[in-house]
């Protein structure tokens, strides 16, 4: 069949067919992602300024707190990139120390974002308060379980790569995640502009 | 035992009282049958873990002919409410809850399974596949989408069935006007089967687009195949948006939030405008299958190519843009104002331009060939006037200042009627009997087709056209009983739903019947078929082509057939790669019929239990390197012979 050779070169993720299709149906996966999240966006585009009887954003966002998460994220991409490029060098060492790295700085960020969203909830801003309140938790809450949701798999993956070491299969399975958290990271940027640097001005 | 007779179980109307009984009946003649004759591992080992597409596709097939029955019971059900004045057969609620049941399940349980069913036996052999890009993922599908089904159905013995029509519009369908677990089933049970619909659309995006039979180029697919890329492609960028709309009515009901609410500034219109945007992309998810099949089986009858494959091709891709252009219309009277209704009335308008240029390709395809009028060219050729009255009257709906007339009358039920029933039930109709001896060896009776094909064609024009008028006159949609001078057409109307139920069991009987009685195939190419499906042997051997041929152009069968070709070329046989068969997708399904039964009831101990459930087998799937196996030449030979006997 059409490009079903096996290559013997080039990145271990895309040597067999059946790991190029998997890359692929991922990205397709990203994009029906990036559909929901574009729901989300909207209804809270929408929803923004409706917040009934709660506080409005503007006194409860901070800014360092924003700056904060975005920096932890934003760093824990970079440091997922350098794990692909130390599995693409064919380290497994250097690959599970950036990604313990990687997780780590995913893990601070999720402490912040609890943080936050506990902050606000005695602040008088839950879920139940308002639409705006209702599209704003559970818009940064789908992005957070995804992360949640990364990390644990990253967690698999970890104790997999130990096991078996790397391999076609251990590669393209790393790939993947690696491209699911770099997607996260920038679902995060339009989070930070448009939630929080709009919520703090507007 | 206050909660059970109350709440938990529906009590105090003998239709239903009737349903439970037979429900009941039905489960222990199931297990009794298959305890008597040993099949419990036979049903385990070849039908609830298999990850081949041709099973996945039959399953899909099966449930979706029951749901056609359940959903058409609720029809039968609602006609016989409707056909004389100030009947008391249903009383308003219980109407309420049939004609949310009838539509959700015509066209979540019916109409896509159908469709996908039908994609997920045929696209792969016809470009020439093994399998699909993910026989494992595939299997998620289908058992989500079965216990999805199964979660929604439970709501008319269990709790209640959802009252606030398909559309489930806020704020009716909210907490405060709405509390229970009725509307819980139908957002539960569409979420669920909803992430399986989700991952068929990728799972055949990446078949169609990576595991094409080498020099099989895009514009040599057949049409079918064309038409479930662009559907897949469709329910990959439309599916997110239903499961957010799912979602966020989901946490109002059960955690509070005030999205669709009237307090705390929630906005009912945000859940139509999230609902019908994906709706009728969902519209077209549901259509442009049916296209496909109606393309194959027309240029297979009139014996001539499909005539302007490129333009059918096009029309398809801009048909599935513009889908995501038009979701207004289906709300004209919200008030968004002038200019905004114009800009989608026109939107509206444009589709009519595409899916015409299809309709004179149908009839330009059948222009001086010679047609053999078997059963599926009999539904092909009636689709075509029912579907353009639909159209045209969709039209007449898409005008904004008109639709103010029309809206929530019986015009808009005849319109949607006469495209959905034409269209797809005339589709699947089509597909499966031009399909049936691939799947099963044997063709259907034709003149128990002809039969049944002609009490539902006639009964179905019967049934809608009286109704555009009981528009006109100002019936309104969804209305539990009738003015009297509603009458007339009313019976008539009715005597075309019974007409439409008698075809329907016809069909049914015709399965059973051709079972029996039928001619077995000798030849895997029943209706001197042009594409490569025709190609294999009947029945397909699980690994589909024991070798794949090379395409050089378009009908890659009819090609071979002139130029000389096989599937099996002895010379070059080599060991064929399979997956391996997996209980994983089942149980994990079962896991989330468990979480969502939790949900419906606020039951979070179960919720949680379903989820770790869902996660446990996640992490099973994960640790799983199994690589399939590989079906020796010897075997495949000794497939192959026994299979080609008849053929010499």
């Amino acid at each position: 069949m059409s490009g079903h050779s096996e290559l013997t070169t080039g990145p271990l993720e895309y040597r067999s067919h059946e790991d190029r299709m998997t890359v692929l149906g991922f990205w397709l996966f990203l994009g029906a992602e990036i559909a929901l999240f574009a729901t989300l966006f909207a209804t809270y585009a929408v929803l923004f300024g409706r917040t009934a009887d709660a506080p409005a954003p503007q006194e409860l966002f901070e800014m360092p707190m924003a700056l904060t998460m975005t920096f932890l994220l934003l760093t824990s991409s970079f440091t997922c990139g350098i794990a692909i490029h130390e599995m693409r060098r064919g380290s497994l060492k250097g690959l599970l120390t950036w990604l313990i790295i990687t997780l780590a700085l995913g893990l601070g960020f999720l402490g912040f974002e609890i943080y936050e969203f506990v902050h606000y909830a005695h602040e008088g801003a839950t879920l139940q308060s308002s639409a705006y309140w209702s599209s704003f938790f559970v818009l940064t809450g789908t992005h957070g379980a995804h992360v949640t949701l990364g990390i644990c798999w990253a967690v698999l993956l970890i104790i997999q790569l130990k096991k078996r070491g790397l391999n076609q299969m251990t590669a393209r399975k790393t790939f993947v995640l690696g491209l699911y958290w770099h997607f996260l990271d920038v679902i995060w940027i339009f989070l930070f502009t448009s939630v929080y640097l709009i919520g703090m001005v507007v | 035992m206050d909660f059970l007779l109350n709440e938990f179980l529906v009590t105090g109307d003998p239709l239903i009282y009737g349903a439970m009984v037979s429900i009941v009946l039905v489960s222990i003649a199931i297990v009794f049958v298959l305890t008597y004759f040993r099949k419990w591992g036979y049903l385990w080992r070849e039908w609830l873990t298999t990850v081949d597409h041709k099973k996945i596709g039959i399953m899909y097939i099966i449930a979706a002919i029951a749901m056609l029955f359940r959903g058409g019971v609720d029809a039968m059900l609602m006609r016989a409410q409707l056909t004389l004045p100030n009947t008391e057969f249903l009383n308003s609620q219980h109407y309420n809850e049939i004609f949310t049941t009838h539509g959700t399940i015509m066209i979540i349980f019916m109409a896509m399974p159908f469709l996908i069913g039908l994609m997920n036996f045929v696209v792969p052999l016809q470009i020439g596949a093994r399998d699909v890009a993910f026989p494992f993922l595939n299997a998620v599908s289908f058992w989500s989408f079965a216990f999805g089904a199964m979660l929604f159905n439970l709501s008319f013995v269990i709790g209640g069935s959802p009252d606030a029509g398909w559309t489930n519009y806020a704020p009716l369908a909210g907490p405060n006007l709405n509390p229970g677990p009725n509307i819980n089933y139908y957002l539960l049970g569409l979420q669920i089967s909803g992430i399986g619909t989700l991952a068929t659309g990728i799972n055949f995006m990446v078949t169609i687009l990576k595991m094409r039979a080498p020099g099989m180029k895009l514009m040599r697919m057949p049409i079918f195949t064309w038409s479930s890329l662009i559907t897949s492609f469709i329910i990959t960028f439309a599916f997110p948006i239903l499961t957010v709309a799912l979602a966020l009515m989901t946490i109002d009901r059960i955690f509070g939030s005030q999205f669709f609410t009237l307090t705390g500034e929630g906005m009912p219109m945000m859940w139509a405008n999230l609902f019908w945007l994906w709706g009728h992309p969902e519209v077209y998810i549901v259509i442009l299958p049916a296209f496909g099949i109606f393309s194959e089986v027309i240029s297979t009858f009139a014996r001539k190519q499909l005539f302007g494959y490129k333009a059918m091709v096009w029309s398809m891709l801009i048909i599935a843009g513009l889908s995501f252009l038009v979701w207004v219309h289906h709300f004209f009277t919200m008030g968004a104002g002038a200019g905004v209704n114009s800009v989608f009335s026109v939107t509206t308008m444009l589709i009519s331009v595409p899916t015409g240029v299809k309709i004179f390709n149908w009839l330009g395809t059948m222009y001086k060939g010679k047609i053999r009028f078997d059963t599926p060219m009999l539904w092909s050729i009636g689709f075509i006037p029912c579907f353009v009255l639909g159209g045209v009257t969709g039209v007449m709906l898409a005008m904004a200042a008109a639709d103010y007339q029309y809206h929530n009358t019986y015009f808009l039920v005849a319109h949607f009627h006469n495209v959905l029933i034409a269209g797809t039930v005339f589709g699947c109709f089509a597909g499966l009997t031009f399909w049936y001896p691939k799947m099963f060896g044997h063709k259907m009776n034709e003149k128990l087709g002809k039969i049944s094909f002609w009490f539902f064609v006639i009964g179905f024009n019967v049934c809608f056209l009286p109704m555009y008028f009981l528009g006109f006159m100002g019936m309104p949609r969804r209305t539990y009983s009738i003015e009297p001078e509603w009458m007339p057409l009313n019976v008539i109307s009715t005597i075309g739903a019974v007409l439409m139920a008698v075809g329907f069991l016809v069909f049914v009987y015709n399965i059973y019947y051709s079972f029996r009685y039928s001619e077995r195939e000798k030849t895997g190419d029943t209706w001197d078929g042009r594409a490569l499906e025709w190609a294999t042997t009947t029945p397909v051997p699980f690994y589909n082509f024991a070798t794949v041929p090379e395409i050089t152009g378009p009908e890659a069968f009819w090609k071979m057939k002139q130029e000389g070709g096989t599937t099996y070329d002895k010379e070059n046989l080599e060991p064929i790669h399979m997956p391996s068969d997996s209980g994983v997708p089942f149980i994990m399904s079962a896991f989330m019929f468990v979480a969502g039964f939790g949900l419906v009831w606020e039951w979070m101990f179960m919720a949680i239990a379903g989820l770790i459930g869902i996660l446990a087998c996640m992490v099973v799937r994960s640790f799983d390197y199994d690589h399939g196996f590989h079906v020796s030449v010897e075997e495949i030979k000794e497939t192959e012979e026994k299979a080609r006997e008849g053929e010499k």
